[in-house]
C-alpha cells in the first residue's frame, strides 16, 4: 500500500449526516458515557484523534468529522524490497573483473555487470555472474549491482601496482572455473590493462571498446573511434562505458567463492609509489580532490595555505572569480569547469544552480557554511555549519600534525 | 646515458580524428620523441606495413636518418612480424604507443610482444627518468594527472601515454631525404580480422534516464524534485575542532590525503 493519504468522501459524508443509518459506525467512539450512578463520565483519552502530522487534534464539531482524521493517522512507511535473484549450482560462470576505484564500484563496473547478466539471459543452463575484486574494498551494494558470486582476493601481495600478480590469479580462475566469458571495463583505471594482459596470456583475441554485445555478435569501436567493427563475440571482452543497462530491479546473492590455489610470482615491475605532483598543475576537470572557495571566504591567505597543506587543487565559485580573488580558469560551474573530483570541499559556497551543475559528478561533497539552509548543505554528504575561518584553521593544524606524524612513523 | 643502449620505437600510420587523413600517430610520435631523447639518433624506428606510405616520412622528419619497414600487405598481422624481428634483434627497450589510430586499434600489440619476448611490460609511461646498471626508473601516467614511479630491469616493453612529452615538429626536407629501408619479411595473414565487418562509426545511442515510477504522484515527484543527496550529516553546534576532525576523517577515509 502506498503512503499517499486518500480521502474517503463517502465516509466523510456519512460521518457528517447524523440521519444516515451507518452514522454510528463511521463516527468516532463516544468519549461520554453514563456511569452506573447515572452521572456523565468523560474519557479524556478518547477525545480527539491523531492528525496527519502525528499531533493529537480535538474536534469541536461534535465528532462529526472524526472519521476523516482516523484514516489519515495511519501512515504506512514501507521500504520496497527488490526480488532476490538466486542461482543455485550454476552451470557456467561469466566473470567480471571490476575496477573498484577508491574501493567502490564505478558506474562503468556496474555497466559491465549489467552486460554480464545480458549475456546470461536466454542462454540455456544456469549462469552466474562472478565479480573478481582485488584487495580491500568499501562497497556495500554488491547485491544491487548484480553480483551473484564474489571472489574477493585479499592479501599484502595486492597492495600497490601489481598487474602481473593479478594476471597470475586470473589465470588460476580460468583453470578452476573455466568461465564462459571474461568481461573487463575498458577503462584507464586498470581494467584495460588487466584485460589485455590476460588476453595475451591466454592467447584470446579480445573485443576492445565493445559497446553493443550479445551472444552472437559484438560491435566495437576501431580506428581510434572512427570505425565500427562488427565481429563474432569472443570469450574475452573489454567493454566501453554504457555498454548495457545497469541492474536495478533485482537483488543478488553475493555468495563468496574461493580460489583453491594462490599462485606466487616474482613481480618484475617494482612499484616505488606515487610521485608527488603539484596539485595545482593538475587540470581542474580531472583533479581528484578540490578545495573550493566562495563568497564566504575572508582570509584568502589562509585558504591558499589550507589547499597547500591538504594537497588539494584549488577551485572557486563565480563570485570569488568575479571579485578578482581567483583566476578565471579556477572557476567551477556551468560557465567554468565541470569537475569530476572524488572529494569536493566547498568552503563558503551556498550553491547556486550553475555551481551545482558543475559538481554534479563529484562523489563526496563537504560543505563548510554559515547558513544551514543553503543548497550546498542539502547536496553535501557532510556539512559543517560555522565560521569557515576557524574550521580551516583547525583543519590546517590537523593536516600538519598528520604530515609530521607520518614523517616520524616513516623515519 | 649509456651509449650502447639499443632502443626500438614502433610506429604505425595514424589517422586524423576529423578528416581521417593519414598522419603520424600522436602516441607513436611521443614514443619516437622519448627514444630520441634517450639515445639520440641511434634510436631505431620500426614499422610493419607498406614502405611507400607517405606519412612515415613525418616520423623521419623528426631527425632520423633511416627507418626500417617490415614489408607487409594491408591484411597481415603486424604483431607477429614485429615479434619475430624483435626476438631476432633483442633490443634493450621497445617503445610503442598505447593504441593505434587506424585498423582494429585494440592496443594489444605491446602486450602480445611482451608475452612473446617474455619481457616485462610497463603501460602508459610518461617518462623514463634514468637508466642505471641495467635498471630503468619509469614514470607511469595515472588517471587524474597523477604519476607513479616504477623500477624495472632491462630489457622491457613500454607503451607511451599521451602524458609524455609532446613530439618535436617534423621537418619536411630531412623527412624526404631519410632512407626508408624495406626488409622483406615472412607475413602471416590475419584471418580473424578478415571476418570483421567494418563500417563508419555510428553515433551511440544516449542512455535515457528511466523513470520507474508506478503511480502518477511518483512520476510527478521524479519530474519536479531537485536532485539532492538527502542523508548528509550536518554538524551544527560542535566546536570547530570537532568539525574539522570530522572533515579530516572523511578525507582520510577517501584516501585523498597523501
Amino acid at each position: 500500500m502506498s503512503d499517499i493519504i486518500r480521502r474517503d468522501p463517502r465516509a466523510e459524508w456519512i460521518a457528517r449526516n447524523r440521519l444516515h443509518p451507518l452514522h454510528a459506525e463511521m463516527a468516532a467512539p463516544v468519549a461520554e458515557t453514563r456511569g452506573p450512578s447515572g452521572l456523565i463520565r468523560k474519557n479524556p483519552h478518547a477525545v480527539g484523534f491523531i492528525g496527519p502530522n502525528g499531533i493529537k487534534r480535538i474536534d469541536r464539531m461534535g465528532g462529526n468529522s472524526a472519521a476523516v482524521g482516523m484514516r489519515r493517522g495511519a501512515k504506512s512507511a514501507q521500504q520496497v524490497e527488490l526480488p532476490l535473484h538466486k542461482v543455485e549450482s550454476p552451470d557456467f560462470y561469466v566473470v567480471a573483473v571490476v575496477d573498484m576505484v577508491g574501493g567502490r564500484l564505478t558506474g562503468h563496473d556496474k555497466d559491465v555487470l549489467g552486460q554480464a547478466h545480458k549475456l546470461i539471459r536466454g542462454a540455456e543452463g544456469n549462469g552466474a555472474v562472478m565479480a573478481v575484486v582485488f584487495g580491500e574494498h568499501k562497497e556495500e551494494a554488491f547485491d544491487k549491482a548484480g553480483v551473484d558470486r564474489l571472489l574477493h582476493l585479499t592479501g599484502s601481495e595486492f597492495d600497490g601496482y601489481c598487474p602481473e600478480q593479478k594476471v597470475a590469479n586470473l589465470v588460476e580462475i580460468e583453470k578452476q572455473y573455466q568461465p564462459r566469458y571474461w568481461l573487463f571495463p575498458d577503462s584507464i583505471n586498470g581494467g584495460n590493462e588487466l584485460g589485455c594482459r590476460l588476453a595475451a596470456r591466454l592467447g584470446e583475441r579480445p573485443a576492445t571498446q565493445a559497446w553493443q554485445v550479445d551472444r552472437e555478435t559484438s560491435v566495437c569501436r576501431g580506428s581510434g573511434g572512427l570505425q565500427d567493427i562488427t565481429r563474432a563475440t569472443p570469450r574475452l571482452l573489454l567493454l566501453a562505458e554504457e555498454c548495457a543497462d545497469q541492474i536495478d530491479e533485482t537483488r543478488h546473492e553475493v555468495l563468496a567463492v574461493e580460489l583453491d590455489t594462490r599462485p606466487s610470482i616474482i613481480n618484475r615491475l617494482q612499484d616505488c609509489g606515487q610521485v608527488a605532483v603539484d596539485p595545482n598543475s593538475v587540470s581542474l576537470a580531472e583533479a581528484e580532490f578540490i578545495l573550493s572557495a566562495g563568497n564566504g571566504i575572508r582570509d584568502w591567505e589562509q585558504f591558499h595555505k589550507a589547499a597547500e597543506v591538504l594537497g588539494a587543487t584549488e577551485g572557486a565559485s563565480r563570485v570569488a572569480v568575479d571579485d578578482g580573488y581567483m583566476p578565471r580558469f579556477r572557476q567551477v560551474g556551468a560557465t567554468g569547469t565541470w569537475v569530476t573530483a572524488r572529494v569536493y570541499v566547498a568552503v563558503g559556497i551556498s550553491g547556486a544552480v550553475q555551481h551545482m551543475q558543475g559538481i554534479g559528478q563529484c562523489d563526496k561533497v563537504v560543505a563548510v557554511n554559515t547558513d544551514a539552509g543553503c543548497d550546498m548543505v542539502k547536496r553535501a554528504d557532510l556539512s559543517v555549519i560555522g565560521d569557515s575561518q576557524k574550521v580551516l584553521e583547525q583543519l590546517i593544524e590537523l593536516a600538519r600534525d598528520y604530515r609530521q606524524g607520518g614523517a616520524e612513523n616513516a623515519a | 646515458m649509456q651509449p650502447e643502449l639499443n632502443i626500438v620505437a614502433l610506429v604505425s600510420v595514424g589517422q586524423h580524428p576529423k578528416s581521417g587523413r593519414a598522419r603520424r600517430a600522436e602516441q607513436d610520435a611521443r614514443a619516437v620523441e622519448l627514444g630520441l631523447r634517450l639515445s639520440g639518433e641511434k634510436v631505431q624506428v620500426l614499422h610493419a606495413g607498406d614502405v611507400a606510405e607517405e606519412s612515415l616520412r613525418s616520423y623521419a622528419g623528426m631527425g632520423l636518418k633511416q627507418l626500417r619497414v617490415l614489408q607487409q600487405s594491408a591484411g597481415a598481422d603486424a604483431s607477429l612480424a614485429l615479434g619475430d624481428y624483435l626476438s631476432e634483434h633483442q633490443p634493450d627497450i621497445v617503445l610503442t604507443g598505447v593504441r593505434a589510430e587506424s585498423g582494429e586499434s585494440s592496443g594489444m600489440t605491446p602486450y602480445l610482444l611482451a608475452e612473446k619476448l617474455g619481457w616485462p611490460l610497463v603501460t602508459r609511461i610518461a617518462d623514463i627518468a634514468k637508466i642505471e646498471n641495467g635498471e630503468a626508473e619509469i614514470l607511469q601516467a595515472l588517471p587524474r594527472g597523477q604519476r607513479r614511479a616504477i623500477k624495472v630491469r632491462l630489457p622491457f616493453v613500454a607503451s607511451v601515454d599521451n602524458a609524455a612529452e609532446a613530439p618535436r615538429q617534423s621537418a619536411y626536407g630531412p623527412g624526404r631525404r631519410a632512407q626508408l629501408e624495406p626488409l622483406p619479411w615472412v607475413e602471416a595473414a590475419d584471418e580473424v580480422r578478415a571476418s570483421f565487418d567494418e563500417a563508419p562509426a555510428r553515433k551511440r545511442p544516449k542512455r535515457l534516464k528511466m523513470v520507474k515510477a508506478k503511480t502518477a504522484a511518483e512520476r510527478f515527484k521524479a519530474a519536479t524534485a531537485k536532485s539532492q543527496g538527502g542523508g548528509g550529516r550536518i554538524m551544527k553546534d560542535e566546536p570547530p575542532r570537532e568539525q574539522a576532525q570530522a572533515i579530516f576523517d572523511l578525507l582520510l577515509e577517501e584516501g585523498v590525503l597523501r
